[in-house]
């Protein structure tokens, strides 16, 4: 039985965003998969065209469609739901849009090859963020016989570093027509991105760099919010647990460990040479205790967006489909999901 | 797997630029700024550019601020007799291409292209922007020659052949047909050749007025116009930088972590690069988790661990054991040993997992030569710490 609801109840757009290398894109298929339980049907979009998802999810590529990738983690026997995929990109989205006001996909098509999407999303960069990020709010507003499609739409976003703008895209495209379609569009998502539906997770790793992209990106959106951007959980990935106490960090971490006892345990342990490997392991230790230390700072950091933390733990053997379970079942644990 | 000799292709005199790249998040800043300290401490004058906008090379270098134009980094080479230099320099795209527009056109002109709409959106936006002028950027200290060796930290792209691919993208769509095509038809070829294009012509000004806007296609032709005499000379530039990167004193350093993503990034790179004829030094891979007990294996390790917290006390060689304590677990006993020997453990997985994915990549690449970082326990910060790295990045070459 779990301890507590999840912290984000009512929340149905989770957009996922961390510096490159946090493992984004593995924590936001690990929370999709956390939030398909008891049959919630829960959709996650990827829109950088890297296909990350496909190999997380040991597929073949993702085509523009949504695909059943994987079914959520079963819990005293209620069956877990179906995790669909869908990988955005802008060529794609245009398309839809094309179609979807003037009825001209097949124009569009042809469009394409000209290499006119390129160029009206390389003239107008906002262009480009507002059809992705017109697609997962489509996605989430989507109805079918009076009820949501999806309990959840999980979006792998782009990086930190470049999310303000993303998510901002009414201003964005302002400079586009002032009037009309993109710009009622522009509002529609913009309408769900700053509603109580949608909430802005961060994924970082115990370092200094990630961490305080991480307080940047928040800072931003926090500047952003005025119109009601709910700033979401902050996920700590690739946790590794602290086995040492307080006096054993500080000891090790200064280089003052009792080799002595750790000898006469290698000692009782049947291992030989235990002299050397007392060093050895000594060396080992401390270099746990500085890092652990270090990662203790930064999350203290953390502390102050007072934003909920979630860690996740580092997993050590090859990254996988059993890993991403491992990864959602922490998420669910904690609350996240 | 060959080794990576990093002091002899600091030292040669006929390395003046080394790039690094890599994906995002594997440490290319700090390895490009490692490499400028090292080289300038064994004697080189060296400017290191970064391409970062998170001033992160500016933290390392304890600087505060950086700005288009290199500054010497204070304390960074201790021994004068040496003779080196260390000067880094943060990359302002906008402020770079805003100097090529300065520099090639009159100054009337120039402000019109500066306060046009589309221009302001380019030169801060556009992607692949960063990446050529980091490109020109580098011609351009290349150029001046006052450093005998240029160390390049690429941009944080998404994937590392962006800075191969994106200056050319940029020279092309400033230079290409459709953007004339859009803005100005009468210019591209003669009326022959406008009637042939007018019907799929008017379709597609009206599609792109739908999406993006008559103001920004005005903004665009009034910028085309304006622009026109300089379109030419972005495909050139681009064109010549890239030479310099296949020149004979460029070598390319690819840059990982034992990641998947990373290895993967760094495989394609490595492939598009002997494509393209650059000359490419070596990998690099940071963040690698070795033993200095690599003789006691995971498993071995985490029996004894578990020999020392299932045996009763009694059985354990331990003088002052009491022999009533049967229930008491040996790790109660020798807490630090078997935290020690599961900590061990787990290292040794790590180290085992990472070598399994590096191996992908030497058998794919078996005759690039490889150096490896040990991850280190604290954030990199300084120059003592990048001092550190340096001499890890040497290391290699004397064992």
């Amino acid at each position: 039985m779990r301890a507590r609801d999840s912290d984000w109840e009512g929340v149905r757009l989770h957009v996922v965003t961390g510096k490159g290398g946090t493992g984004k894109t593995t924590v936001a298929a690990a929370l999709a998969l956390a939030l398909a339980h008891d049959g919630r049907k829960v959709l996650l979009i990827e829109v950088e065209g890297r296909q990350g998802l496909a190999r997380l999810f040991d597929c073949p590529p993702l085509p523009y469609a949504e695909r059943k990738v994987g079914i959520g983690p079963g819990e005293e026997g209620r069956a877990g739901g179906d995790l669909y995929a869908l990988a955005v990109d802008p060529e794609g989205a245009l398309l839809d849009y094309l179609e979807m006001f003037y009825g001209i996909r097949h124009a569009g098509q042809a469009l394409t090859r000209l290499g006119l999407v390129d160029f009206a999303t390389t003239i107008a960069p906002g262009l480009s963020d507002v059809l992705r990020t017109g697609k997962a709010t489509e996605a989430t507003r989507r109805k079918a016989g009076g009820r949501e499609v999806y309990d959840a739409v999980v979006m792998d976003a782009p990086p930190t570093g470049r999310i303000g703008k993303f998510l901002n895209v009414a201003t964005e495209v302002s400079g586009l027509a002032r009037v009309g379609p993109i710009h009622g569009h522009a509002e529609t998502v913009e309408s769900v991105i700053r509603s109580p539906q949608t909430a802005v997770h961060f994924v970082t790793v115990l370092e200094e760099m990630p961490v305080q992209e991480t307080l940047d990106g928040i800072a931003e959106l926090r500047g952003l919010a005025q119109g009601g951007l709910q700033l979401g959980g902050i996920m700590i990935n690739m946790v590794r647990p602290v086995e040492l106490t307080d006096d054993q960090l500080d000891a090790a971490a200064h280089g003052a460990l009792d080799e002595h006892e750790l000898d006469l345990g290698l000692k009782a342990a049947g291992l030989e040479d235990s002299l050397g490997l007392a060093a050895s392991l000594a060396a080992e230790l401390s270099e746990h205790a500085r890092e652990a230390l270090a990662q203790r700072s930064q999350r203290h950091r953390l502390d102050g967006t007072g934003q909920p933390r979630y860690e996740l733990p580092l997993i050590t053997d090859q990254m996988d489909l059993g890993g991403l379970y491992r990864l959602a079942a922490a998420l669910r644990d904690q609350g996240a999901a | 797997m060959t080794r990576l000799d990093v002091d002899r292709l600091l030292d040669d005199p006929r390395t003046r630029i080394i790039v690094c790249c890599g994906s995002g998040g594997v440490g290319k800043t700090t390895t490009a700024a490692a490499l400028g300290l090292r080289a300038a401490e064994r004697g080189r004058h060296v400017v290191v550019l970064t391409v970062d906008p998170a001033r992160r090379l500016a933290q390392s270098m304890g600087l505060t601020s950086l700005d288009n134009t290199p500054r010497p980094v204070p304390g960074a080479v201790r021994d004068p007799q040496l003779g080196g230099t260390l000067h880094a320099m943060m990359l302002d795209m906008k402020r770079t291409f805003d100097e090529i527009v300065e520099a090639h056109s009159d100054p009337d002109r120039a402000a019109q292209i500066l306060a046009n709409p589309f221009y302001q959106s380019l030169s801060s936006s556009f992607a692949g922007t960063q990446e050529y002028m980091a490109m020109e950027k580098l011609g351009q200290l290349r150029q001046s020659d006052e450093w005998d060796l240029i160390v390049v930290d690429t941009p944080p792209s998404r994937s590392a052949l962006d800075f191969l691919d994106a200056p050319q993208r940029l020279g092309r769509f400033l230079d290409g047909r459709l953007i004339r095509l859009l803005s100005a038809p009468t210019r591209v070829g003669g009326r022959a050749y406008l009637r042939v294009v007018t019907a799929g012509f008017s379709m597609l000004t009206g599609v792109i007025t739908k999406v993006i806007g008559t103001q920004v296609l005005r903004d665009v032709q009034t910028f085309v116009a304006a622009f026109d005499t300089m379109f030419g000379g972005f495909r050139q530039r681009a064109e010549d930088t890239y030479r310099l990167l296949q020149a004979p004193g460029t070598a390319f350093l690819v840059i990982a972590t034992p990641e998947p993503d990373a290895l993967r990034e760094a495989s394609y790179f490595v492939e598009r690069l002997s494509q393209d004829r650059m000359p490419l030094a070596g990998l690099i891979v940071n963040r690698v988790h070795r033993s200095p007990a690599a003789q006691l294996s995971a498993a071995r390790s985490l029996a004894a661990a578990e020999t020392l917290e299932s045996a009763p006390t009694a059985t354990l060689a331990r003088p002052d054991a009491r022999s009533n304590a049967g229930a008491t677990a040996a790790s109660a006993r020798y807490p630090l040993a078997s935290t020690a020997l599961r900590l061990h453990a787990e290292r040794m997985q790590l180290g085992e997992r990472e070598r399994r994915l590096e191996e992908h990549f030497t058998a794919a690449h078996p005759v690039i030569p490889v150096v490896e970082v040990p991850a280190q326990p604290e954030d990199v910060h300084d120059l003592d710490g990048l001092r550190a790295i340096g001499v890890e990045l040497a290391r290699a070459a004397d064992d």
